[in-house]
């Protein structure tokens, strides 16, 4: 096949790709430039993350090259994810970035120029199904990354080479390492990749600004202080609400709800936060639908828990009745489904309720 | 790599010529500075000042004028900034420069526009040509320098020179001249009434890379960028490069040598070429001065929009069948940008981005050509599928 090889220039890319021309692939490296900092008239992304993909490709004797995508990017992944904390919910840009940049707009120009599959570092494995191509956990439970992938459709899904997925993540450096190629030590990056000092609340002012509020106590309705951007909430947050009034039982407050409209907070005790019952939109189906009602398990954030559930869809919706309750379930969130290891599909989370429904 | 390839980049870097990595080979076995007393010493300032007399006989200049550089940059960054800051001692500080000029002259001039100075871009047609009349217009004993290439890297024009000379000349205003692309392809007399400086580069006429020079008068006033030992007339410090320097001299001999036959057949492959190109792909758009009767466009250049694609979407099938070529310039992160010399001459960015150039060289062949012109329909085909000028998004 000829396949395209996206190249952060990391090590699990770096590897992923190698173990693409092993396979007997025709590889071509591709390093996404995500975005510019205006440095100098013309200004440079990521040189250094550049140089390392392209210093790789070099090892391994593909031809590499820099995409631009940094407008869509900037569109797609970036301008949505301040909208959609402006709207109080939680959104997974990585997630977003793998739905409409990379296995889509990258993923499309591929397939016009000739390719035939995209080839990315992720951690997550590919298995003939019965029915296709399906998406699966990888073998690396700790590294798994098939939550963010949950956004592909069965198409996308059937593009993808994913040649880390049967591996732990030591076995990659040390593959790396072996294979001679220098990002074998370069730690990983675990930061949202367009906030790399991790402040994600000052990202948010910097865009929103200031849109003070109050913070409300969930069950008494009482305004307990005061929030300078309820953006900087997240459903399940405990600190930074700066409360001094305390609990009458002294227990901790968290957030339970972020209403944007009205630009509150609304906390309360622990035991406000478990969810039985999730609702969610946009379905996207990694294979053959699943009956309705399913038995299948759903996750609702990377690496976080998976509970059994009784999912019921249609073509514009997924409710997901949970075994047990989720603690933290804020909207904006990916609902995931699985199937044993087999990722079904996905829905982004709009509405949760307390009570089994 | 096994498959054969057609390198259309001479104008990026040339091939080493046969007999230049020879004299470098032959001059780096031998030990000794150039500045030094002793007879390796000697052994090894005698090459330098052989290949200095040689540089300046075949451009029709005194040895005292070579002065030798690092490569094509450091001599253009030399002029611009030597003479800018000499000339701000005597009150002058405007620049009068072309917005199509390469980066090693852009670049410098910007800076120094933040440092002090007033920059004035002097407006070009839709091929490329500097209107010499506003040049003329704005000429003033203000100016510090006036800074015109002879011919432009990217779209190939050959700017009138010899009138820009002229008219700097009778406004005693001191004239660079980044002859660095017409060096072996134009006839050159770098002893042109006006021209002030001019620079030159190894690599670009089958020398080696990081060697060059600035054809400087003696009376020039330019105020060193590099100080140190001064071992080239104490506007440029540095040990001498005595190997890279003799090689660089064997080339400039066969470019200069060799310049009207290898003009001529350059000129009939280009042409070929884009007539092959124009026939085969419709929509395709020649860019800068067609020079078909006058030699308005160096020989050796074609440069080509493809309007619906994607300059680096062609670029990497091309390179893929075989086919060698460039976009224009890139960041150092590899991220294509529209070139800012198709921007200058009008050309919508959309059709900027969907640009190639393929300059032939004297090692270029009508197979090459003919490589070109088999692949290119596929890849065009390809590349307009995948879009332009931004991927669309499902
Ligand atoms: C017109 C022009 N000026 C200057 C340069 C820079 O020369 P060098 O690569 O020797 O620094 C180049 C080559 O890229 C060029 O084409």
């Amino acid at each position: 096949m000829r396949v395209i090889a996206a190249m952060s220039g990391g090590v699990d890319s770096a590897v992923a790709a190698a173990r693409a021309v092993d396979a007997g692939h025709d590889v071509t490296g591709i390093h996404l430039a995500l975005s510019r900092t205006r440095q100098g008239a013309r200004g440079c992304c990521s040189a250094e993350d550049a140089r390392d993909a392209r210093r790789a490709a070099d090892v391994l004797g593909i031809p590499f090259y820099v995409w631009d995508v940094s407008a869509e990017f900037s569109h797609a992944v970036v301008d949505d994810f301040v909208a959609e904390y402006s709207r109080g919910r939680t959104p997974n840009p990585c997630l977003r970035c793998n739905e409409r940049i990379k296995f889509s707009a990258v993923l499309d120009r591929a397939l016009a120029l000739g390719f035939d599959a995209v080839c990315t570092g992720h951690y997550a494995r590919i298995v003939a199904g019965p029915h296709g191509p399906e998406l699966h956990r990888a073998r690396d439970d700790a590294k798994d990354q098939s939550y963010v992938l949950a956004v592909l459709g069965a198409e996308q899904v059937a593009a993808c080479l994913f040649p880390l997925g049967e591996t732990l993540k030591s076995e990659v450096r040390a593959d790396a390492a072996a294979r001679g190629l220098a990002v074998a030590d370069k730690p990983d990056s675990h930061d949202i990749c367009f906030i790399p000092d991790g402040d994600t609340a000052g990202f948010l002012r910097e865009r929103l600004g200031d849109a003070p509020g109050d913070i409300i106590d969930a069950e008494s309705g009482e305004t307990l202080g005061r929030h300078s951007g309820a953006y900087a909430f997240t459903v399940g947050q405990r600190r930074g609400l700066g409360l001094t009034v305390p609990d009458e039982q002294g227990q901790r407050r968290y957030v339970v709800a972020v209403e944007a409209d009205a630009r509150q907070v609304i906390v309360g005790t622990d035991s406000l936060l478990g969810v039985r019952t999730i609702t969610a939109d946009s379905p996207v189906w990694c294979g053959t639908p699943p009956g309705d009602p399913a038995a299948l398990a759903v996750q609702v954030r990377a690496h976080g828990e998976r509970v059994g559930a009784v999912v019921e869809h249609d073509a514009d919706a997924i409710t997901a009745h949970l075994e047990s309750p989720l603690r933290g379930v804020a909207p904006g969130q990916a609902l995931v489904l699985y199937d044993g290891t087999r990722v079904v599909g996905s829905g982004t989370i709009r509405a949760t309720h307390a009570r089994a429904e | 790599m096994t498959q054969a390839r057609s390198y259309l980049d001479h104008a990026a870097s040339a091939p080493m010529l046969p007999e230049a990595r020879e004299a470098w080979l032959a001059a780096s076995e031998a030990v000794g500075n150039p500045s030094s007393l002793h007879t390796s010493g000697r052994l090894a300032r005698r090459l330098v000042e052989e290949a200095r007399e040689s540089v300046a006989a075949d451009l029709g200049v005194r040895p005292s004028e070579v002065v030798f550089t690092a490569g094509g940059t450091e001599a253009d960054n030399l002029a611009i900034k030597g003479l800018a800051w000499a000339g701000a001692d005597e009150g002058r500080r405007r620049i009068l420069c072309s917005p199509i000029e390469h980066h090693a002259v852009l670049d410098p001039v910007e800076w120094l526009g933040g440092e002090g100075f007033r920059v004035e871009w002097l407006p070009v047609d839709s091929l490329g040509r500097v209107d010499v009349d506003a040049l003329e217009a704005a000429l003033d004993d203000d100016v510090a320098v006036c800074t015109v290439m002879w011919a432009n890297n990217e779209v190939g024009t050959v700017q009138p020179v010899e009138r820009i000379a002229a008219a700097c000349a009778a406004a005693g205003v001191p004239y660079h001249c980044d002859a660095v692309q017409a060096l072996g392809q134009l006839p050159m007399d770098a002893d042109l009434p006006g021209v002030t400086t001019l620079a030159l580069s190894g690599h670009k006429v089958g020398g080696p890379v990081g060697v060059g020079a600035l054809i400087a008068p003696r009376d020039a006033r330019i105020t060193p960028l590099l100080h140190g030992g001064g071992q080239e007339r104490d506007i440029r410090s540095g040990t001498l490069d005595a190997p890279s320097i003799a090689a660089f001299a064997v080339a400039v001999r066969r470019a200069c040598a060799d310049q009207v036959e290898v003009a001529q057949r350059l000129t009939l492959l280009r042409d070929d070429l884009i007539d092959g190109v124009l026939a085969a792909v419709p929509g395709a758009v020649l860019n800068g001065d067609p020079g078909r009767d006058a030699p308005g466009r160096l020989p050796g250049n074609a440069h080509l929009s493809f309007p619906g694609c994607e300059g680096d979407a062609l670029l990497m099938l091309l390179d893929a069948a075989g086919v060698e070529c460039s976009t224009g310039s890139a960041c150092t992160s590899g991220v294509p940008e529209p070139s800012h010399v198709l921007l200058a001459l009008g050309v919508p960015e959309p059709v900027a981005r969907g640009s190639l150039r393929f300059s032939l060289g004297r090692t270029s062949t009508p197979e090459d050509v003919d490589a070109l012109l088999d692949a290119l329909p596929g890849v065009v085909q390809r590349a307009s599928r995948a879009g332009s000028p931004r991927f669309g998004s499902r």
